[in-house]
């Protein structure tokens, strides 16, 4: 008996340390056969991620491309998406320790995170923000130098509060700091004139704006104090799944290169070699990936071109951050998004 | 020297003066200092008022409380399941009737106050389908009460009243969540798991947790006054060890850590290690309310159960525990009202319960800025029902005469 039950330590320990690793291993077949895309996201964050009151349901430009990536795999955009809110303390434990599949959740692209360091591994930038300060006009204050030893309202738990200390040292101004842990505190404290300044990524920037008592009165500071790419993280070691995440997002950017819609994408028309495998018509490429041929059409209709993703979360209506541009614009028009080769 | 005769002065009997106007005199102006004090509080309480009512009336927006009332209590539930939680609702209405039916007293006093309040929310400006709904709580109540009186006699309806109520726990998890004949929710649904529920979450941890937290904290509280050194240690280390620690740091640990060291095959959802988290807590905390209940129990009635040939087992369960329950059924409920407000720390760790699903319905755009209606409005929430508990828990004490002896 005791034999016995020693064997069967042994065997749980054995499945204990090697049912994780197995499970990690190829998330791809894992989200397929659970027929569910476990996707980590913020939950309160205008504009990228939050409850819809009206439908009940996730949205946001962070919330479109999980859709896109369960499009792509095959799954229903609409029903097979389990959608994780995460703090952002919290995001790369669930992302190490597999509680999500995906991590899209405003996440700023460095070399720590990227590294073994958090065994994370980036996708290609869907967002370029950048830090930034907001400020009232009739504070006269023009340029960051006008900051020098005034008081700046930042939240913790970020690469905000690091940006900025490495923004004053550099600059050799004298920085004062109010810490809170959550936006609308540290919003909150800024807009009632308990701090001079209120740094955050130049995004949040705008849609705070939106709730000031006094809208007018605030400014942007043209500094913008870092660099914020935003995209999404996968888990080191498992290339075939970050190729599908990757690819995906890819596939959004040259939809709009090739002027494919949500409307068209389905109907599309065209000679053009890489549209054509592109549309899965030729070349085998969902294969490639372990998908099925039609995996970048499925994405597009799902939520559209980036385009169609950035006017509807983040364009006039919505948050109202000016494209043309910026760094978000299509290469074609200065901007940094490019899709590699579609062969 | 000479004396003359004193008159001896009779003190009239005093005038007793009562009335709003002495009351005020005695109490609020009695001297210039407290004058003053009156004044200046009642000048600061008036400010605070109006100043509250300009805000309340003419630059609050309130239509975000309607607008968001379904995502606030029920989150994410699917609108095509949602009969199911009004099910619960009625299954509870209808065994609080029955209960109340069988033994009138308190427990109808409550099933009645559940029903009046019930008509009250359906004078509420909802949609008359709504309304509907809501009302079948107290028909629920209603039903259960004539069915109650109807076969109040009969010893089948006791133990009949007895397994009900065991079986509400498992039957309230099945109908919400699925499981048996009903669908998963969660599953079939683009609801993701059960951590995007709002309220319903907060209701369903402080449930869990008191009822799950009571009988382990029982145990524990034994556990500590065994004369096993073994189990006397294991509990005292668990006590002290859990009360040492603040409960975010555990939900943290549930959260964060725990992931680390299960692997995902046999990981609880987040839900359950949350709600784990809050029992064990609670647990630690129950054991030393109930220890005090014990240590109150003199030894004479031991020695008494032991003269008349009890064992030790059964003093323990007919003598000691029965008194000692009723000794500190205030601090159980203080017990229950906090860890029912202590659910609000699961938004800490990324589950929508309603402080949680506050921080995302802010995150609309449509409805930033309106942090202070939405807290005032949860505020509201919680204060209704940890009132109600409180009040309930003064009519125990009231109907058991604690603190009358």
């Amino acid at each position: 008996m005791r034999s016995i039950l020693k064997v069967l330590g042994v065997v749980l320990l054995v499945v204990a340390v090697v049912l994780p690793l197995i499970a990690s291993a190829d998330t791809l077949s894992d989200v397929q056969t659970r027929g569910k895309l476990i996707c980590g996201v913020n939950s309160t964050l205008p504009g990228f991620g939050f409850l819809d009151s009206a439908t009940g349901q996730f949205s946001g430009f962070d919330v479109d491309y999980c859709k896109a990536l369960a499009a792509a795999i095959g799954l229903d955009p609409g029903n097979d998406i389990d959608f994780v809110p995460l703090t952002a303390g919290e995001r790369f434990t669930a992302l190490q320790t597999s509680q999500i599949d995906v991590l899209i959740r405003n996440t700023t692209w460095t070399l720590t995170r990227d590294s073994q360091a958090l065994g994370a591994i980036f996708a290609p930038t869907t967002f370029y923000d950048g830090q930034g300060f907001l400020v009232r006009k009739s504070d006269n204050i023009k340029s960051l130098k006008d900051l020098n030893g005034a008081t700046i309202c930042v939240t913790s738990g970020t690469t905000t509060e690091g940006n900025l200390a490495d923004a004053f040292r550099e600059a050799g101004l004298t920085l004062k700091t109010k810490v809170f842990a959550k936006t609308e505190a540290a919003f909150g404290t800024f807009d009632d004139g308990g701090c001079d300044a209120y740094t955050s990524d130049k995004s949040q920037l705008a849609s705070l704006r939106t709730i000031s008592k006094d809208p007018s009165n605030l400014t942007i500071l043209p500094e913008t104090i870092s660099k914020e790419p935003l995209g999404p993280l996968t888990r080191q070691g498992d290339d075939k799944w970050f190729d599908v995440v990757k690819w995906t997002v890819f596939a959004t950017f040259f939809a709009e290169e090739k002027g494919i819609t949500q409307a068209n994408v389905s109907s599309f028309q065209s000679d053009n070699p890489s549209i054509l495998r592109f549309l899965g018509k030729e070349g085998g490429l969902g294969a490639k990936l372990g998908l099925n041929e039609d995996w970048a059409v499925k994405a597009i209709e799902a939520v559209g071109n980036y385009g169609e993703i950035y006017t509807r979360n983040l364009g006039p209506n919505g948050l109202a951050i000016p494209r043309a541009g910026s760094l978000n614009a299509s290469f074609k028009n200065g901007g940094l998004l490019y899709a590699p080769a579609w062969r | 020297m000479s004396r003359s005769a004193t008159t001896i002065e009779i003190d009239r009997p005093p005038v007793i003066r009562s009335g709003p106007l002495r009351w005020l005199k005695e109490n609020l102006f009695s001297t210039w200092y407290n004058t003053l004090l009156t004044v200046g509080s009642l000048a600061i309480a008036l400010l605070l008022a109006v100043l509250f009512g300009h805000w309340a009336l003419t630059e609050a927006h309130w239509a975000v409380i309607p607008a968001n009332l379904k995502l606030l209590f029920v989150g994410t539930y699917p609108l095509d399941q949602l009969w199911r939680i009004w099910a619960t609702l009625y299954m509870v209405a209808l065994f609080l009737g029955f209960s109340g039916g069988l033994h009138r007293g308190l427990i109808l006093q409550i099933a009645l106050m559940v029903a009046a309040a019930t008509v009250l929310l359906a004078l509420l400006p909802f949609a008359w389908a709504t309304r509907l709904w809501i009302l079948a709580t107290a028909l629920s109540t209603l039903v259960g009460f004539g069915l109650g009186r109807l076969t109040r006699q009969s010893r089948t309806s006791r133990w009949l009243e007895i397994s009900l109520w065991l079986l509400s726990f498992p039957l309230t998890l099945v109908l919400l969540k699925g499981g048996l004949f009903l669908p998963v929710v969660g599953e079939a649904h683009n609801v993701g798991g059960w951590n995007k529920w709002g309220f319903m979450l907060n209701l369903l941890g402080a449930v869990v947790g008191i009822t799950l937290s009571l009988p382990i904290g029982i145990l524990l509280a034994l556990g500590r006054r065994s004369s096993l050194p073994a189990v006397r240690l294991v509990s005292t280390l668990y006590i002290e060890l859990i009360r040492g620690v603040p409960l975010i740091t555990l939900l943290f640990m549930a959260s964060n850590m725990l992931p680390l060291l299960v692997p995902t095959t046999f990981r609880p959802d987040i839900v359950i290690r949350a709600m784990m988290t809050i029992t064990a807590f609670s647990a630690a905390y129950m054991a030393e309310n109930v220890r005090g209940g014990l240590q109150a129990i003199p030894q004479g009635q031991f020695e008494a159960a032991y003269a008349v040939g009890l064992g030790r087992m059964l003093t323990t369960l007919l003598i000691v525990l029965p008194q000692a329950l009723r000794a500190v059924i205030p601090a159980i409920v203080g017990q229950l009202i906090s860890l029912f407000k202590d659910t609000t720390l699961f938004g800490f760790i990324a589950i929508l319960e309603l402080l949680g699903m506050v921080d995302s319905v802010l995150g609309n755009l449509q409805w930033r800025g309106t942090i202070f209606e939405l807290y005032i409005f949860i505020g509201f929430i919680f204060w209704i029902f940890c009132y109600s508990l409180s009040y309930i828990s003064r009519r125990i004490e009231k109907n058991l005469g604690v603190g009358e002896r």
